[in-house]
């Protein structure tokens, strides 16, 4: 093992008596089972795709601009949303949250690493191939000897658009396979941090005193497991159906298409909340920092979020409303998908009294959480709106859902991803980053998502289906599409800022220190970056904000829990 | 071109025109109510906490005191969610019951639409009629009522029925049949389209529907059932058409053409639009169209028929007479 830091390849201002060469360094990266470099890896391969479909989106947008607008082909378009939403959620959020995880946890509950390192750098190689998979279709998708194409099923690839009769050639099969590997990978990972979480907790750290980021991660995981393995079913009776001629979805020869339906969002929808609750531990870390107070509620904030994960599993066919389910089916997950919306009010109610009476900072990692909070509330009321099912027989599969998800996944999740960016960055880095541009970068981009996605609701309330390549003038869906578009520009400003400040920091950015936020949990009380060990000694705690015990010694929190 | 700018054409969910597409609209109203409240209460606590207890510049630097939670705050934001909840429950239950369980009259119109990738099958089983993306239903009124109760199925991949402003979607999947009825209230023409993803041309499936009085329903009714003459100087045209692969695809009554992968051209003259909704129905329309369909309509399955420009111009002619 190379027994260089994490930063020492990112940070040139790190000097070791000989300088590695390159290809050591990429050697040490390559074959590395640290947790801290391996989620480094995770998040900057999230982060490498992120622009990839971010780019993916600005095409679509600048297609739709304008009615009956030719910049792309209906097959081009077709294979953009496909690849854009299946690269974010598996490519991008799965990646990103997964990184975060593999970094964080392990110095948060005090231990040296995961539970089994080398499974660790197992599962993100296979999620990497998984992904890699997916875009070789653009060479590889209609053989060798043919032109290359991409997917173009949609990222939840509804039967039977998916049958060798409607998708031929092998872009489906790379979709499927690359989903399937990847899959894998989250599975390896999952089972990985749910043994570190609940068997290397440090000295003193119970259940009840762990920092609400390793709840909701143990949550997510426990989710993982559960949900991948009907993703995996589906996925291994589609290549069946495509390669050995059985008929699970193919309807041609007495299939179900409803069956893949089934089979995707119980996957699908519980997948939705692997996906935010690391947004909800982000939150749940920087909103008391920021606000300089205890976390509101901790008992019922893990109530809650154990709450979520079991609600999410019986709301999957709230997606199945249009397919013709019974009154009483469509009523129970009209019912079910409402009581969701309790138990994730509450938490936004805790965050807000975290805040209140607390002295709140507004840097640019709170900026983005106080943004998230704004957002979900309204992604949490639209949500409302689709579960109920006569007005979700209107707005299923329109413009408006479009948008609820985005205000899901954008403003909720990736908002509280920027915000961890800056406020772990730091202690990742030992740089903080550049606190002007990271205010450029949320103000644009807070203005441009609400430009795009604020304006994305009304063409699906004027009957715009999603998944159109184009349309005519004259549906009243013109001006409120050009918006949209123009919303793209500011986004696009803003993550140029964003990846300005990271380049920019690495190199330029003030030393951070090991605490810079004046924070509470273990990750702050070793070095920035941490040493491959993270803690000279196993930490003790007796609290659930150990350096806030140390920091007031005369009045520590174990006298109040 | 097809779009004028009528508000009328404007798809929009908030004016509603048949009875489902009411009964959504007014639940949607209710929610939108609840949910504005929700917004404006928890909205305002955000941005409260927020300005209210931001960090002065002159601040001491002293931590802020320290509370860790409140069971009664915590149970009061548990409970009034819930109570939200039943209210929204109930109102859902009611109007997902006067939807989907309506009993049906039996002067209602029987209608059965086929998807199709990427057009609209559309019969009458009862009238004998066939015709393609442009459905056709009377008016309904409560001294005589005629609503039109729908048989949707797919002959391919799922298809999704949506025509905003008479009722919600549903879906037409393949190995199944669903259901649903629609109540105009008002005669005129409304648009709509396919709202699941079907394919490469999913942008362009669109489904007219025209909403006439009893009596103008009734003459369309006739027309349709009229046998279609061949006039003489077009017979030519006919020949072409017959001896051509159109027959594999086309059903055509009174002719050997009796294809069912694309729409019936019994009358197609009487249709506003070809290639559903790809362009306007005209006999230089129809000529373009016939000539190159990927050119309106890129990866339609209809392929370019590669006619000498003398037997296109022919079998044009004969098409143009098919009222």
């Amino acid at each position: 093992m190379n027994s260089t830091s994490p930063s020492a390849t990112l940070t040139p201002a790190v000097e070791s008596d000989s300088r590695p060469t390159v290809l050591e360094i990429l050697h040490s990266w390559v074959v590395t089972v640290d947790h801290k470099k391996l989620g480094l890896m995770y998040i900057s391969y999230g982060l490498l795709f992120f622009v990839v479909a971010g780019l993916e989106a600005c095409l679509m947008r600048f297609q739709l601009a304008f009615p009956n607008n030719t910049l792309v082909s209906p097959q081009v378009f077709n294979q953009l949303f496909t690849l854009h939403g299946t690269t974010m959620v598996f490519l991008v959020g799965m990646p990103i949250l997964f990184g975060f995880a593999n970094y964080l946890v392990p110095l948060m509950i005090g231990a040296r690493d995961l539970a089994f390192p080398r499974l660790n750098a197992f599962g993100f190689w296979l999620s990497a191939f998984g992904g890699i998979l997916l875009y070789f279709s653009l060479i590889g998708g209609m053989g060798m000897t043919g032109a290359g194409s991409a997917p173009d099923v949609g990222w939840f690839a509804y039967s039977p658009l998916t049958a060798k009769a409607f998708s031929r050639g092998h872009s489906t099969d790379y979709w499927t396979l690359g989903i399937l590997v990847g899959g894998f990978g989250s599975i390896a990972t999952a089972a990985n941090l749910v043994t570190t979480i609940l068997c290397m907790r440090c000295r003193g750290m119970t259940l009840g005193r762990m920092p609400l980021l390793v709840w909701l991660n143990l949550v997510m995981c426990g989710m993982v497991l559960m949900v991948i393995s009907p993703l995996t079913a589906a996925q291994i009776m589609l290549l069946l159906d495509r390669f050995l001629g059985s008929h699970f979805f193919d309807t041609q020869a007495g299939g179900s298409a409803v069956l893949w339906q089934h089979f995707f969002w119980i996957f699908g929808h519980p997948e939705v909340y692997v996906l935010i609750l690391p947004g909800f531990a982000f939150a749940s870390e920087i909103i008391p920092v920021f606000s300089r107070k205890a976390i509101f509620g901790y008992p019922v904030m893990v109530g809650a979020t154990v709450a979520i994960a079991f609600v999410s599993f019986g709301v999957w066919a709230h997606h199945m409303f249009t397919v013709g389910m019974t009154s009483v089916g469509n009523t129970f997950f009209a019912i079910s998908t409402m009581l969701v919306g309790v138990p994730t009010g509450i938490k936004i109610f805790n965050w807000i009294g975290t805040m209140w009476g607390g002295k709140i900072r507004l840097a640019t990692p709170m900026l983005f959480c106080i943004a998230f909070l704004f957002q979900f509330l309204i992604a949490g009321l639209t949500g409302i709106m689709l579960a109920i099912v006569p007005f979700d027989w209107q707005l299923s599969d329109s413009y408006f859902v479009v948008a609820h998800f985005h205000f899901v996944l954008v403003g909720g999740l990736l908002f509280t991803i920027f915000g961890a960016i800056y406020y772990w960055f730091p202690k990742a880095t030992g740089r903080l980053m550049s606190e002007g541009l990271g205010k450029w970068h949320f103000w644009l981009f807070v203005i441009g998502f609400h430009i795009t996605f604020d304006t994305m609701h009304i063409p699906g309330l004027l009957g715009m289906p999603r998944r159109i390549y184009t349309y005519d003038a004259g549906r009243g869906w013109d001006l409120w599409n050009l918006i949209c578009t123009v919303g793209v520009v500011f986004q696009g400003a803003g993550v140029l800022c964003f990846v300005a400040n990271v380049l920019r920091s690495l190199v330029k950015g003030t030393p951070a220190g090991n605490d810079p936020w004046d924070a509470w949990t273990l990750e702050w009380a070793t070095t920035s970056p941490p040493p491959e060990y993270n803690f000279a000694e196993a930490p003790v705690v007796r609290s659930r904000r150990p350096l806030w015990d140390l920091k007031h010694p005369s009045d520590p929190d174990w006298h109040y829990e | 071109m097809l779009a004028a700018a009528d508000p009328n054409l404007i798809p929009s969910i908030f004016r509603p025109e048949s009875v489902p597409a009411h009964a959504i609209h007014e639940l949607s109203l209710f929610v939108l109510a609840v949910t504005a409240g929700i917004f404006v209460v928890v909205f305002g606590l955000i941005a409260y906490a927020t300005f209210r207890f931001r960090r002065r510049p002159d601040d001491d630097g002293r931590e802020p005191a320290q509370i860790y939670g409140s069971n009664p705050v915590e149970v009061a934001w548990t409970t009034v969610p819930l109570l939200i909840v039943v209210v929204l429950s109930l109102a859902t239950a009611r109007v997902i019951q006067q939807v989907q369980n309506a009993p049906k009259p039996a002067s209602a119109v029987d209608v059965e639409l086929v998807g199709h990738q990427w057009w609209w099958e559309i019969r009458y089983p009862k009238l004998g009629i066939v015709t393609a993306n442009e459905l056709h239903v009377p008016v309904s009124s409560p001294g005589r009522p005629m609503p039109t109760f729908l048989d949707l199925r797919s002959a391919d991949v799922i298809h999704s029925f949506w025509v905003p402003r008479l009722a919600g979607k549903t879906d037409l999947v393949p190995n199944r049949r669903n259901h649903m009825w629609i109540e105009p209230q008002r005669t005129g023409l409304f648009i709509g389209q396919c709202a699941e993803y079907c394919g490469t041309q999913h942008a362009k499936m669109l489904l007219r529907v025209y909403v006439h009085t009893p009596e103008d329903f009734d003459r369309w009714v006739r027309e349709q059932k009229a046998p279609a003459g061949v006039p003489p100087a077009v017979a030519p045209g006919r020949r072409v058409f017959e001896q051509t692969a159109c027959v594999n695809c086309h059903a055509l009554s009174g002719t050997i053409a009796d294809g069912r992968f694309g729409p019936d051209l019994s009358h197609l003259m009487s249709r506003e639009t070809l290639g559903a909704g790809a362009l306007t129905n005209s006999a230089a329309g129809l000529k373009d169209w016939i000539r190159s369909p990927d050119r309106f309509k890129p990866g339609v399955l209809m392929p370019a028929m590669n006619l000498p420009e003398s037997d296109l111009d022919q079998l044009v002619a004969y098409l143009a007479t098919l009222k």
